[in-house]
This record gives structure tokens, C-alpha cells and sequence, in this order.
């Protein structure tokens, strides 16, 4: 069906096809898209916040909207942008990487990316009448009294976005439990799909703790209850720890991805197999299983007592220790290997000092006395900028470099992507390295203004003039993108020519169905394995037969609106109960997209031999 | 390419900005210059762990460097193909097992300041405080001396004094960066902490948890004179005459229109308010004004004169946007601002003021 429209020509056809579409590819290029409009929307708040504080007691922004910047700047780029790109790479590669025909769960997955955008642009549209600002961390009772709509919109939008990633996680761990080709064992599984496995892990346990975090504050905002309100002997701490109880694997869930990047970056571009790949695979379990057991350090100024603040400390210095064992292995795949230095190594290749850098300032963190000072100042954004910006992003950028030609067929553009690389860099380290000293002087974080004659003049103008230089580097590779659309280099299915994994058996782009016969897979690295043999191709595990394929469909599409439509409902009708009617409707769109679902059987299309044969490879 | 030169001529500027700016920071704010019991305790950890780090960055960056001078692919190497290691059990156990050491390091000195920073025991022979944090002003009371004040907290050097601390609103959090950590000030339970100045000055208090619009303009300052001139003060607050007629008639004027304005309606000027008492933590509805005329700074953050106190009167919602005194009280004409700034300008009750701390 899809393959069908997308062969008839004209935008209404092509439209309909994205929004049926249920091709794992499509919808991890989906994702790419919708992650990529949040984080120029996200930087956009970036860069007005830095404007705002290039100078002391500027006026460039009020201080209320200020407040509504830094929230929408932080729950934009870690919901919004961050982790749908992350999700979007997965998507894509992972089914891939493990010789899959799509995801397990296609509808499921369509219905995910929708509810994620949908999410996010609910959660936008606050900007209309007045968007959240009680910082991306929403505390309690900061916002329970903030009036407005503006955190009812932080509620209902990341419900809805949130509700997505879950599925999205589920989706991931069945795919991997289940779908694997014949031959791929675990511990035969490329490290980036390892960690979309662990991250999706993290995803299913870290985010029921939000949702129920949100419903709380949902009820408490909109149905009078006091969950949070110390004067009806509700309890705002509480707050506190659903949402770290979440937040902090949340961080995980970010970086784990990247740390897979990497780990199929290196090993490409040194042409040599990933060192210690069964302690890698190891240390990425017990980072997430450490990251369930340290939420409360960033609540030790709260005044839990030294015993829960000692336990959280040293809990989370151990941390160190597998996120340490990863640097070196990395260090040591390079080593001895023949290193080959391009976009996508120049982003893996800054991440390891950058990154480090993050993880130290990390464990500095951890020592409970020692963040007595740090906490909530500068320090601390500097710190997590550099993990997330310096892991995440540089992690993101890498793989898009590495993975473009995978998924568009044709490589980016190597000066531009060197210029936005340096550009990039040394931005980033201008903005964010002075902000561990900004705070150490005394500039705590989500200040609107800072005063004059307070020695915090010169660190700002720096790390505002670092933001610039982020910003062109940003810009730069939008370019990129643009100029290899039209212009790119074509690439060949192993389009770095040293590929090991199975995304680079396959042609760029694949074929919907990507694999006409699901590859034999004979250990770790199955190419490399057959190019050693002087194989040219994978050996099939099967002989060509007809490929079953999920038909795409608007339900996903239709239940998400309705949906958000509900989800306006209830932010209005605390105020007119005829908003109600939204509620009840939009539900109602949605339980019929469900019911139809249910009712109505859909078996899939079948792709022929025939059809098979005459497309050849 | 000289990518990694590039690199490492960066990170040496980094370096060499960041120690010309560790000697910056503004004296009696920066957490660089620890100058109370609390600050230093942290400052030892931040020490230890930094160098600790920096060890560790230098060994990862060593590697790095090494790896990228001597492995880079020749231009006749395109079809090298490197040894595949798998591994290397003795390396694995070395960068598990040196890690796991330094952790302990850091976390033994950790937990033992924990546990020191905690310590209340001797809280009742000692000076205790309750602090109330509001949108966006601090109150203080000390209970034992059955005084209160607002804004600017005196406390006498070498002594812990303890503070217990509520909120009467959102949370805020308590930090002197240079005599303290901070700590948290709750809606719900009362957050304990102590604070100790080794030496006499006018510490920049500031508010670390976001608590609304004026969140960056919630300062206040702690006052750390020596242990006579905290008594002096103590009693001569003890003593206030709230009835007190100004000297001068524009102040006479002004207190009239203090009373006639409704300004009394929220702010006191009488320190020793009835109610005070050892767990229990009042807050007045907006800041006592006993020993205004001795603040540090009018509203937390303008300088502390008359041009601005005028200023503050007439229009506090375009100093400190979402405060709870706009709009309470009847519009004030230029002159009615200037009579009551004066009336609050003279109220100083004692003379240990900011400039008994020596600055």
C-alpha cells in the first residue's frame, strides 16, 4: 500500500503517505524532523536567555517571560528535541542493525511519533496565552500557584508526548527481544542497538513515575486536590521525587543511546572491533541500574538528613566507575587502529575530553558538602550542558553524519560539516566552561538578572558570546542538509566502505522492506566477518520468498488528534465547563480510532516474489 | 589536519582564563573565598575532588593524545587492516579498580562532612534563628532574644548560630555562599542548618531556588559583627520606643503617613513583636522596618538611600516584578514618598549597622 502511493507523484499522495506511513524508516525520519524543529525552536530560547544575560540588570526580557524561556528552553530540548532525535536514530537503525524487516509493534510506533509531536505542539501553543514557568522541573507549589494556563499546557503536553516515548520504549524491547535474525545473539548485537535495548528499558521503568507525577499535578490544578498543598497537608517534596525518580534515568536515557553511537562510530573509522565489547555491554547495564538508585542527589539541599544524602553520594560517585571503563575502552579501540578523521569522527572524537569533563564535574556533584555550594547555580548548568550538550548533541551530530548517508542515500557535505563542527566546539566550550565558575562566585541558576558590580560581568559576556558561536554552527549545518539534498555525493550501500554492522549489507536508502533475505549473522560485526572471507555479500538465511508487510494507517494519525483535542479541553475547562464538550469529543474521536482498530482486521500485504526478483538486490 | 592541535591550544586558554577568573569573584559572595565554617568544609571537598579530576583528565587526555598522533591512516595505509583486539583483562581491571579507589577518596571525606554539617545537638545552648522566606523578602527572629528583624541577619563571628527555616509560600533556598552551603526552605517542615563567620563583614545572602519572577532580585545579606557589638545590638533592639516622635518635621510628617497610608496594615516597626517563640516560626505579612534606616540596601537590592527608597514607594512592582506589596496600599504622591522615606530612613535604633562589620 505504501509502496503503492509512494510511487504515484503529486504532494497530496505523498502527504498521506507520511501520515499513514508505518515504515520504521519513515517514522524515524519522522522523528529526526519533528526533534529537529523543537531544537531550533529550543536554541532559538537558548539565545534570547544568553541575550538577556550578556549584560548585568539587562531589560531585553521581562522577568516573567524570562521564567517562561528557561522552562520552555529545558522541556523543549530535553522532551522535545533531544530525546525524539534519539528516538528517530533508533528507529531507523536499529531494525537494521539486527536484520529486521520493521519495529514489532508498526501502528504502535506511528501512534507514538504522533502522540510526541502532538505533545509538543500542544505544550508550544502555550506561547499564546502564557507557557509554563516554574523551570523543566515544574516544582511544587511554585507551580500549583503559578496562575494562567501555562502549566496546565507543561501537563498535558508531556503527558501526551511522554504517553508516545513509552510506546516507543515497549515497541524497542520487544523488536529486540523478538526479531532478531537468525544468528544474532545477544551478545552478537552491535552496541547502539544494545543501548536503544537499555534505554527503552530505562523508558519503561523512569516515565510511569512522571505520568503519575503529571496526573497529580493535573488534578491538584485542575480538580482541587492537594497532593502538593502543605496547607491541606499535601507535601511538595513528593513532587520532588516522582519527578527525579524520573529525571535521573531520564539523563541515562540520553546518553546511553549516544554512548552506542560511538561505539559504532570508533570501530568504523579505526577499522578496528570495539575493545572489551562484553564490559561495554556490561557497564551500560549497571549505568542504568545505578541510575535508578540516585535520583535524590540532585535533592540533597532539600534537607532529607545526612543519612539519605550520604547514601545518594556515594551511590552516585559509583557511577563513575562504568561511565570511566567506557572512556577507556573507547581510548583503547582507537588505539592501534587506523584512524580516519571525518564529520562524524571529528563529533565522536570531541565528545571523549568534552564528556569527560561532564563526568567529572559529575562526581564533583555527587560529593553531598561540595554541592551544598553547587546546587542550583551555574555550576550545575555548566555541568549538565556538558554532559548533554557535549554527550547527547555531539553524540546526535555524530550519528546523523555517520547514519545520513544510510538513510538519504547521499553524504553530508564534509567542509560544511567541519566548519559547524569547530564552530560548534569552541562555542560550546565558551558558553558553558566559565558557567562552573560563574556559580562558584555566587550566580545562582534561573537569575532573570544579576547585579552589577558582583565580578559576574566578564564570565556572562563570554558565555553569551559562546552562544553566537553555537548558534552559526547550527546554522551551518542547516545548510548542510539543504546543500546535500540537492547536491550530495551519492553513497553505496557500505557507504564508508569499512562498515561492520548490517545497516551496511543493505542499499542507501533501503528498500521498504529492507531485507529481500534476512542475512545469516555468523558473530559480532557480521560484514566485517564476511569481508574478512572475502565475501561480498552476507550469506542468506533464507531463499527469496514472499516479505509480509504491515499496511499503513490513519488511525494513529485521526486518535492522536483527538487526543490533543481533549487534552485542551481539560486545560480550559477549569474555566467555562462548556470546554468539557472538547474533552468528551476528543475522546470520543479517539475510543473510535481505537474500537476501529480493534474491530477491523488488518492483515498486512504481501510482496512478491516476483516482485522480489525483478528489483533484483 | 591539526585537529587535536587546535584542541589542546583551546583547552590551555580554558585554563589559564578559568584561574584568572577563580582569583575573581566579588569578595563576601564568592564560594572561591570561604570565609565561614560551612564554605570551607565545602570548599576542602571541592578541592579534593577537583584535583582528584583533573588527574584523571590528564591520564584520559595523555591516552587520547597519543592515540590520535600515532594512529591516524597514512596516506598509503587505505588498505591496513589493523590487529581486532577483544580485549584486555589486565587493562579492564585496572581502569575498574583505580577508579573504585578514588572514589572511596572523595567519599569518605564526603560522608563524614555530611554527618558534620548535620550536627544539631548543641543547638540549644547556642543562638538559634528562625528564618521565614517569602516572595521574595527573609524574615528572621530569634527567639531566645525575643527580637526580630527583616532582610539583614546579624549574627555574631566564631559562633554557630542556627536557623531554622519555613516558607510561607513557594520554596526557596537559603545560600551565603561565602560563609555557607545552602539549604532548602520549605512550605512544609522546618529545615535546620547552622552558619558560623570566622570574621566580621556584610555577606551577600541570595535566594537558590527559583520562587517566581523576582526570584534573581531575593537578596538579602548576613551581618557577622564580633560577639560585643552583636550583644550591643541585640539589646538596643530589645529597647525600641516604636513610638518614638523623628526629630526633624518632614520625618514627623512622614510617620503620619505611615499610619494614615496603611503601610502599619503589613509592616512593623517594632522589633520585639509579641508571639515569638522557639518552634514556631511567624512571619508578618511584609518585611519588619525596626532598624530600616540601618539596611544594607533598600528592597534587598537598590542602593540604600532616599532617591531610591522614593523610588521603591512609588512604583515596586518595575523593581521587583510579582512583589505583594503593589497595589496594596493608596497611591503616593512624590512628596508623601519623600516624607515617608525620611520618617523610614531615621528609624536606627541602634549603632551597630553594616559599617560596624567594617564594610
Amino acid at each position: 500500500m505504501s509502496m503503492t502511493s509512494a510511487q504515484k507523484s503529486g504532494f497530496g499522495a505523498t502527504l498521506w503517505d507520511w501520515l499513514t506511513t508505518v515504515d520504521h524508516k519513515k517514522i524515524g525520519i519522522l522523528y529526526l524532523a519533528g526533534g529537529g524543529f523543537f531544537f531550533l525552536l529550543g536554541g532559538l530560547e537558548a539565545v534570547i536567555i544568553r541575550i538577556q544575560l550578556i549584560s548585568p540588570e539587562n531589560n531585553f526580557i521581562s522577568a516573567g517571560l524570562y521564567n517562561e524561556m528557561i522552562t520552555m528552553h529545558g522541556t523543549t530540548m530535553i522532551f522535545l528535541a533531544a530525546m525524539p532525535i534519539l528516538l528517530g536514530l533508533m528507529n531507523f537503525i536499529m531494525p537494521l542493525q539486527i536484520g529486521a524487516r520493521d519495529v514489532a509493534f508498526p501502528f504502535l510506533n506511528s501512534l507514538g511519533f504522533w502522540l510526541f509531536l502532538f505533545g509538543g505542539l500542544l505544550l508550544n501553543l502555550s506561547w499564546f496565552t502564557g507557557a509554563p514557568d516554574a523551570g523543566w522541573t515544574n516544582y511544587a507549589p511554585l507551580s500549583i500557584q503559578s496562575p494562567g494556563h501555562g502549566i496546565d499546557f507543561y501537563v498535558m503536553g508531556l503527558q501526551l508526548s511522554g504517553a508516545g516515548t513509552l510506546m516507543g520504549g515497549i515497541n524497542f524491547i520487544v523488536t529486540i527481544v523478538l526479531m532478531r535474525a537468525p544468528g544474532m545473539t545477544y551478545m552478537r548485537m552491535p552496541l547502539f542497538t544494545w543501548t536503544t535495548f537499555v534505554a527503552s528499558i530505562l523508558i519503561l521503568f523512569a516515565f510511569p513515575a512522571l505520568t503519575v507525577g503529571l496526573f497529580l499535578m493535573m488534578f491538584d490544578r485542575m480538580f482541587g486536590s492537594a497532593f502538593f498543598d502543605a496547607a491541606l497537608g499535601g507535601n511538595a517534596v513528593i513532587w520532588q521525587h516522582l519527578f527525579w525518580i524520573f529525571g535521573h534515568p531520564e539523563v541515562y536515557i540520553l546518553i546511553l543511546p549516544v554512548f552506542g553511537v560511538f561505539s559504532e562510530v570508533f570501530p568504523t573509522f579505526a577499522k578496528k572491533r570495539l575493545f572489551g565489547y562484553t564490559a561495554m555491554v556490561f557497564a551500560t547495564f549497571l549505568i542504568a541500574f545505578l541510575g535508578f538508585m540516585v535520583w535524590a542527589h540532585h535533592m540533597f539541599t532539600v534537607g532529607l538528613g545526612p543519612v539519605a544524602n550520604s547514601i545518594f553520594a556515594v551511590a552516585t560517585m559509583a557511577i563513575a566507575v562504568p561511565t570511566g571503563i567506557k572512556i577507556f575502552n573507547w581510548l583503547f579501540t582507537l588505539w592501534g587502529g587506523s584512524i580516519k578523521i571525518n564529520s562524524a569522527m571529528l563529533w565522536s572524537l570531541a565528545f571523549i575530553p568534552s564528556f569527560t569533563i561532564g563526568g567529572m564535574t559529575g562526581v564533583m556533584l555527587a560529593s553531598a558538602v561540595a554541592d551544598y555550594q553547587y546546587h542550583d547555580t551555574y555550576f550545575v548548568i555548566g555541568h549538565f550542558h556538558y554532559v548533554i550538550v557535549g554527550g547527547t548533541v555531539f553524540g546526535i551530530l555524530a550519528g546523523l553524519h555517520y547514519w545520513w548517508p544510510k538513510m538519504f542515500g547521499r553524504y553530508l557535505n564534509e567542509v560544511l560539516g567541519q566548519i559547524s563542527f569547530w564552530t560548534f566546539f569552541i562555542g560550546f566550550h565558551l558558553t558553558f566552561f566559565i558557567q562552573h565558575f560563574l556559580g562558584l562566585m555566587g550566580m545562582p541558576r534561573r537569575y532573570w538578572v544579576f547585579l552589577e558590580n558582583q565580578g559576574l560581568d566578564t564570565g556572562n559576556l563570554i558565555s553569551s558570546i559562546g552562544a553566537f558561536f553555537m548558534s552559526f554552527g547550527v546554522i551551518v549545518f542547516l545548510i548542510n542538509i539543504i546543500y546535500t539534498t540537492i547536491k550530495g555525493k551519492k553513497a553505496p550501500g557500505d557507504a564508508w566502505g569499512s562498515g561492520r554492522t548490517l545497516e551496511w549489507t543493505i542499499s542507501s536508502p533501503p528498500v521498504h522492506y529492507n531485507f529481500k533475505q534476512l542475512p545469516l549473522v555468523r558473530g559480532l560485526d557480521p560484514l566485517w566477518i564476511e569481508k574478512m572471507e572475502g565475501n561480498e555479500k552476507m550469506t542468506p538465511a533464507e531463499p527469496v520468498d514472499e516479505i509480509h508487510m504491515p499496511n499503513g494507517s490513519i488511525l494513529p494519525f485521526i486518535m492522536t488528534i483527538g487526543f490533543t483535542i481533549a487534552s485542551y479541553g481539560f486545560i480550559y475547562q477549569t474555566g467555562n465547563k462548556y470546554w468539557l464538550i472538547a474533552v468528551f469529543a476528543g475522546m470520543a474521536i479517539a475510543l473510535i480510532c481505537m474500537l476501529i482498530r480493534s474491530l477491523k482486521d488488518d492483515h498486512g500485504h504481501h510482496i512478491s516474489k516476483e516482485e522480489l526478483e525483478r528489483v533484483g538486490d | 589536519m591539526k585537529g587535536w592541535m587546535g584542541k589542546t591550544k583551546l583547552f590551555f586558554v580554558f585554563t589559564l582564563l578559568a584561574f584568572f577568573l577563580a582569583g575573581c569573584g566579588m569578595e563576601n559572595l564568592t564560594a572561591l573565598d570561604p570565609k565561614g565554617y560551612g564554605a570551607e568544609k565545602s570548599m576542602d571537598l571541592i578541592i579534593l575532588s577537583t584535583l582528584i579530576m583533573v588527574g584523571v583528565f590528564i591520564v584520559v587526555m595523555l591516552i587520547y593524545v597519543i592515540v590520535l598522533i600515532r594512529f591516524r591512516r597514512k596516506k598509503d595505509q587505505e588498505d591496513h587492516v589493523p590487529k581486532q583486539v577483544e580485549g584486555n583483562h589486565k587493562l579492564e581491571v585496572i581502569w575498574t579498580v583505580i577508579p573504585i579507589i578514588l572514589v572511596l577518596i572523595i567519599a569518605v571525606p564526603t560522608v563524614l562532612a555530611t554527618f558534620d554539617l548535620a550536627d544539631d545537638s548543641k543547638a540549644e545552648e547556642l543562638i538559634n534563628v528562625n528564618v521565614k522566606g517569602n516572595q521574595y523578602w527573609w524574615h528572621f527572629e530569634y527567639p531566645g532574644e525575643e527580637i526580630q528583624t527583616s532582610q539583614d541577619l546579624y549574627i555574631p563571628t566564631g559562633e554557630r548560630v542556627y536557623l531554622h527555616m519555613l516558607s510561607s509560600d513557594v520554596i526557596h533556598s537559603f545560600w551565603v555562599p561565602s560563609i555557607s552551603g545552602k539549604m532548602d526552605v520549605n512550605a512544609e517542615n522546618v529545615n535546620t542548618m547552622y552558619i558560623e563567620a570566622h570574621e566580621e563583614g556584610v555577606y551577600w545572602g541570595k535566594c537558590a531556588e527559583l520562587c517566581g519572577p523576582s526570584h534573581s532580585l531575593m537578596d538579602f545579606k548576613v551581618i557577622a559583627v564580633s560577639p560585643e557589638e552583636y550583644d550591643q545590638w541585640v539589646n538596643d533592639m530589645q529597647n525600641v520606643d516604636p513610638d518614638a516622635e523623628p526629630e526633624n518635621a518632614v520625618a514627623q510628617e512622614g510617620q503620619e503617613l505611615f499610619e494614615a497610608k496603611n503601610c502599619m496594615g503589613c509592616h512593623a516597626t517594632d522589633s520585639a513583636a509579641t508571639g515569638i517563640e522557639a518552634g514556631k516560626i511567624n512571619a508578618p505579612v511584609g518585611p519588619n522596618l525596626t532598624n530600616f534606616g540601618s539596611r544594607s540596601n533598600v528592597a534587598g537590592v537598590l542602593e540604600h538611600d532616599k532617591e531610591h527608597l522614593v523610588d521603591w514607594l512609588l512604583d515596586p512592582e518595575s523593581i521587583k516584578p510579582g512583589n505583594k506589596m503593589t497595589g496594596q496600599y493608596d497611591e503616593l504622591s512624590q512628596e508623601e514618598a519623600e516624607s515617608i522615606a525620611e520618617y523610614l530612613l531615621q528609624l536606627q535604633p541602634s549603632e551597630i549597622t553594616p559599617e560596624s562589620a567594617g564594610n
